[in-house]
C-alpha cells in the first residue's frame, strides 16, 4: 500500500511557497454550497443495507474502530481493559474482526502497547496539547517524541484552530510539518480539525487540503470533545478532499470521522458515504477509521443479531 | 463477500399494494364500464408484466362524465370554501396514510425508482393537497376581487411521468376553488389516478365532483373539445398542447398549457463543484430525465469544463440502475417501448452529428424499457441533441466562455421552463436569473418543488401557472 512521504506533495509545493501563496491556494478551491452537502449526504443516508451487506458493513465497521479512552481518570487497568477488548471484541465469538486500533494519551501508549503485544491492533495516540491545542510548539512536539519513544503507531495531533481561524495558514502548515517530522517513519500521523469550531464547510475543505499539504497520512474531524462533532456532511466533504487530492497528487490520505458515531446504522452510512463519494479503495482501516468508544458494543451486539437472529442486549457484550 | 461493498437487493413490498385485475371508469362517484366495452392494457415498464386492465373512455363516456361533473358543480361550488377545505384536508391525510401503497403502485406502473415516489412523488402529492386546502375559505383574500367564482367542469389532461402528482396539482386548486372535474390520465399510467377515486370515495366527496377516465388521445381531444367544459388544464407535449390551443380558440373556455423543455443549467467557474455535480445529476437524471423542466443542457464555463465532466463521469459511475422497487436504485425504467424508441433515435442522430457519447459501464436489465444514462460532449446549438426535448436521461454539455454568452445560449431555444445558475457569487445569480426567460430558474440547486411556488413557461413551454396563489387564478373567473 502506498504511505505517505513526510514531506508535501510534489506537485503542489508551489502553493507553500509563501503564506500568501498557501492563501490563495485555500481559497481558490471550490466553494461548498451547504444545503446541497448536506442534501446529498442525507440521500446517501436513505441507502437500504440489508442481509449478506450488513454483516460485511459490521464486520468492516469493528475493524475500523480506533477503540478510544480519553479520560482524565484513565488508569493502566482501564487500559488494559480496552487493549482486551480491541484484540478480541466478541469474547463469545473468535470470527469477530479486532478493531484497528486502540486510542489513548501519551502516557498510556506503553501500557496499551503492552496490552496488544502479539496482535495486529496498532496503538494510537493523541498528542500535541490534546484537545485544546493551545500549547508552544516545542510542548507539542516533546508530546509527540513521548508517544512516539513510548511505541505509538499513530499519533492523532490537532491543529491551532485559533490560528486557522485567524488566517494564519502558515502558522497552521508550519506546525504540521514539525510534528509529522517528529512522527518520522515509525508512527502515522493525523491530523484532528476540530470541525465544530472551524463552523464552515469551506473551512472545512481548506483545512482538509492544508493538512494533506503538510503530509497528514488521515484527516480527522473531531475530537470528540466539544458538542459538534463527526457528522454525514462534514466526513462526505473530507472524503471528497482525499479523492481530488489523490487525483491531483498520486497521494492517498486516509479519513476518520470522530465522535457521536454511536450505533451500527450510523457506521453503517458512513461506509455508504466512503464507497459512493473516495470508493472502494478507501474501504479499509488503512484508509478509514471511526474514532469511537460506544459504538463497539452496538457493531457486536448487531453481529450476535445477524447470526442467531435474536437480540441479545448489553449485557451480552462486554462492558470495558 | 468480496472486498467491494456490494449492496445486497433491498426491494420494497409489493404486497402493501392490491391491483385487481381490471378497472373501470370513474364516473359520477361509481366505476362503470366503457360505453363501448373497449378495454386496455397497463404494463410495469420494467418487467413488462401486465398489472391491470383497465376501462377505455371514449367520446360517450366523456360525455357522461361532463354531465355528471355539471350536475355536481351546483352543489359542490355552492359550499362555504370551509367545508371544500375539509374534504380537501381528509383526502391530504388520507394521502400520507395511503402513501406507501401509492408509491409502490406508482413505481410498478410508471417504473421510476420507489426512492422517489416515497421520497419525492408522494409527500409533494399530499403537500399540494394541505396547500390549496389552506386556500379554499380564503379565496376572498387571493388578489382576484372580493368574491371570486369557480368557471365550473374543469377537463384536465395529464402526463405519465409524475402521474399522480401531476393529478395533485390539477385536482387540488380545482376543488379548493370550487370546480368540478373530468381528469383523463395517460394512457401507460392511468393506475394512481384510480386509486385516487378511491381516495376520494373514502373522503366522502360527493359524487361527480370527481370523475377519472383513463383512455387514449382520442379521449383527451373529446373531452378538450367537449361544449359544456369551461376550462381546460394540460401538460404533456407541445405537438399535442399545439392541437388543443387550436381547438379551445374561439371557444370562452379558459385554458393552461404545461408543455415541454429544454432546460439550461448554466455553471459558473467559481461554483461549488462538488454540489453542481449532484445538481445536474439530479436535474437530468431524476425520473430518467422524463421531466419537462429537465436541465437536460448543460452550459459549462470553459475553464472549468475538464474538472467538471471528470467529476461528472465518475458521479455517473455510482448511480445504481435497475429494479424501480429496490429501494436503493437511482435510476429506473424508461416508461414505454414507445418512449424508449424515440429515446434511442434522437441519441442515434445526436451521434450521427458528430457530438461525442459517452455512458458509464451499465448493465441493463433483459426485460423491460432500459436506457443508460448518457452524456454528449462537444455538442454545439446547431446539434438536434441541443435543441429537441429528448424526454430521457440524456444530457448534452454545451460550452460558454462569459456570461453573456451563457445567457444568450440558455434563452436560444424554442422553450422556456426551467433554468439553473451555479455560482458562489450571489450578485451573479441575481443578474443572470432576471435576464433568463424561464418559468423557473434554480440557483445552486435543480428540481426541487413546492406547492406555494409557482411553476409555468415561457415560449413553446406553454402559458398560465401551476402552483402557488398564481395557481388559483387558472380555476376562477377574474
Amino acid at each position: 500500500m502506498p504511505t505517505n512521504a513526510p514531506t508535501a506533495a510534489p506537485a503542489l509545493t508551489d502553493v507553500t511557497a509563501s503564506d500568501a501563496a498557501l492563501r490563495r491556494f485555500l481559497h481558490g478551491l471550490p466553494g461548498v454550497d451547504a444545503v446541497g452537502l448536506e442534501a446529498r449526504a442525507a440521500t446517501l443516508g436513505t441507502r437500504s443495507i440489508k442481509t449478506t451487506a450488513k454483516a460485511y458493513a459490521i464486520d468492516l465497521a469493528i475493524s475500523m474502530v480506533d477503540l478510544t479512552t480519553l479520560e482524565g481518570a484513565d488508569t493502566p487497568g482501564k487500559v488494559r481493559a480496552l487493549g482486551a477488548k480491541a484484540v478480541r471484541p466478541d469474547p463469545t465469538d473468535r470470527t469477530a474482526p479486532a478493531t484497528a486500533a486502540v486510542c489513548v494519551y501519551p502516557d498510556m501508549v506503553a501500557v496499551a502497547k503492552e496490552a496488544v503485544a502479539g496482535s495486529a491492533v496498532k496503538v494510537a495516540s493523541v498528542a500535541t496539547a490534546f484537545p485544546a491545542g493551545r500549547a508552544a510548539l516545542d510542548v507539542k512536539l516533546a508530546d509527540v517524541r513521548d508517544a512516539v519513544a513510548a511505541g505509538a503507531d499513530e499519533v492523532d495531533m490537532v491543529i491551532d484552530r485559533g490560528a486557522f481561524l485567524a488566517g494564519r495558514y502558515m502558522k497552521v502548515y508550519d506546525e504540521i510539518v514539525a510534528v509529522r517530522e517528529t512522527c518520522g517513519t515509525a508512527a502515522r500521523l493525523k491530523v484532528i480539525f476540530e470541525t465544530g469550531e472551524l463552523s464552515t464547510y469551506d473551512n472545512i475543505r481548506r483545512a482538509s487540503w492544508l493538512g494533506m499539504l503538510a503530509g497528514a497520512d488521515f484527516i480527522k474531524t473531531s475530537t470528540g470533545k466539544v458538542a459538534v462533532n463527526a457528522t454525514p456532511a462534514n466526513t462526505l466533504l473530507m472524503l471528497e478532499a482525499v479523492r481530488d487530492f489523490r487525483a491531483q497528487t498520486g497521494v492517498q490520505v486516509g479519513v476518520k470521522p470522530a465522535g457521536g458515531i454511536r450505533t451500527s446504522k450510523d457506521a453503517i452510512k458512513f461506509l455508504v458515504l466512503v464507497n459512493e463519494t473516495a470508493g472502494e479503495d478507501w474501504l479499509d482501516n488503512h484508509w478509514f477509521r471511526f474514532g469511537a468508544s460506544s459504538l463497539l458494543n452496538d457493531l457486536l451486539m448487531q453481529r450476535q443479531k445477524l447470526a442467531t437472529g435474536r437480540y441479545s442486549g448489553p449485557d451480552y457484550v462486554t462492558v470495558d | 463477500m468480496t472486498s467491494a461493498f456490494e449492496y445486497a437487493p433491498a426491494p420494497e413490498s409489493r404486497s402493501v399494494v392490491d391491483i385487481a385485475p381490471s378497472y373501470g371508469l370513474f364516473i359520477d362517484g361509481e366505476f362503470t364500464d366503457a360505453a363501448d366495452g373497449k378495454v386496455f392494457k397497463t404494463v410495469s415498464p420494467s418487467s413488462e408484466e401486465v398489472l391491470s386492465e383497465i376501462a377505455q373512455a371514449s367520446e360517450a363516456d366523456v360525455d357522461r362524465a361532463v354531465k355528471a361533473a355539471r350536475r355536481a358543480f351546483g352543489a359542490w361550488s355552492a359550499l362555504p370554501g370551509a367545508e371544500r377545505a375539509k374534504y380537501l384536508f381528509r383526502i391530504a391525510r388520507i394521502i400520507q396514510e395511503r402513501s406507501r401503497e401509492l408509491a409502490v403502485l406508482e413505481t410498478l406502473d410508471n417504473g421510476k425508482p420507489i426512492r422517489e415516489t416515497r421520497d419525492a412523488d408522494l409527500p409533494l402529492v399530499a403537500a399540494h393537497f394541505f396547500y390549496y386546502a389552506g386556500w379554499a375559505d380564503k379565496l376572498d383574500h387571493a388578489g382576484f376581487g372580493s368574491s371570486p367564482k369557480p368557471l365550473g367542469v374543469a377537463g384536465q389532461v395529464i402526463p405519465w411521468n409524475f402521474p399522480l402528482l401531476m393529478l395533485a396539482w390539477k385536482i387540488a386548486p380545482a376543488l379548493a376553488t370550487g370546480n368540478t372535474v373530468v381528469l383523463k390520465p395517460a394512457e401507460t399510467t392511468p393506475l394512481s389516478a384510480l386509486f385516487f377515486a378511491d381516495v376520494c370515495r373514502q373522503a366522502g366527496l360527493p359524487r361527480g365532483v370527481v370523475n377519472i377516465l383513463p383512455g387514449y388521445g382520442d379521449a383527451g381531444a373529446a373531452l378538450v373539445a367537449h361544449p359544456d367544459v369551461n376550462k381546460v388544464a394540460f401538460t404533456g407535449s407541445t405537438a399535442v398542447g399545439k392541437a388543443i390551443a387550436k381547438t379551445v380558440a374561439g371557444t370562452r373556455k379558459k385554458l393552461t398549457l404545461e408543455l415541454g423543455g429544454k432546460g439550461a443549467n448554466i455553471v459558473f467557474d467559481d461554483a461549488p463543484i462538488d454540489q453542481a455535480v449532484e445538481g445536474i445529476v439530479n436535474g437530468i437524471f431524476f425520473n430518467q430525465g422524463q421531466v419537462c423542466c429537465a436541465g437536460s443542457r448543460l452550459l459549462v464555463q470553459e475553464s472549468i469544463q475538464e474538472e467538471l465532466l471528470e467529476s461528472l463521469k465518475r458521479r455517473l459511475s455510482t448511480l445504481r440502475l435497475g429494479d424501480p422497487l429496490d429501494k436503493n436504485t437511482d435510476i429506473g425504467a424508461i416508461n414505454s417501448e414507445e418512449q424508449l424508441t424515440r429515446i434511442t433515435s434522437l441519441v442515434e442522430q445526436g451521434e450521427a452529428e458528430g457530438a461525442e457519447r459517452w455512458s458509464p459501464a451499465c448493465e441493463l436489465p433483459d426485460a423491460g424499457y432500459w436506457f443508460a444514462p448518457t452524456l454528449f460532449t462537444n455538442v454545439t446549438q446547431a446539434h438536434t441533441v441541443a435543441r429537441d426535448e429528448i424526454f430521457g436521461p440524456v444530457l448534452s454539455v454545451l460550452t460558454f466562455r462569459t456570461p453573456d454568452e451563457a445567457v444568450a445560449k440558455a434563452n436560444n431555444t424554442p422553450y422556456g421552463l426551467s433554468a439553473g445558475v451555479w455560482t458562489e457569487k450571489g450578485s451573479r445569480i441575481l443578474a443572470v436569473a432576471n435576464k433568463l426567460r424561464a418559468g423557473v430558474v434554480w440557483s445552486n440547486t435543480f428540481n426541487k418543488f413546492d406547492p406555494t411556488s409557482p411553476f409555468g413557461g415561457y415560449k413553446e413551454s406553454g402559458f398560465g401557472r401551476e402552483g402557488g396563489r398564481h395557481g388559483l387564478e387558472a380555476y376562477l373567473d377574474v
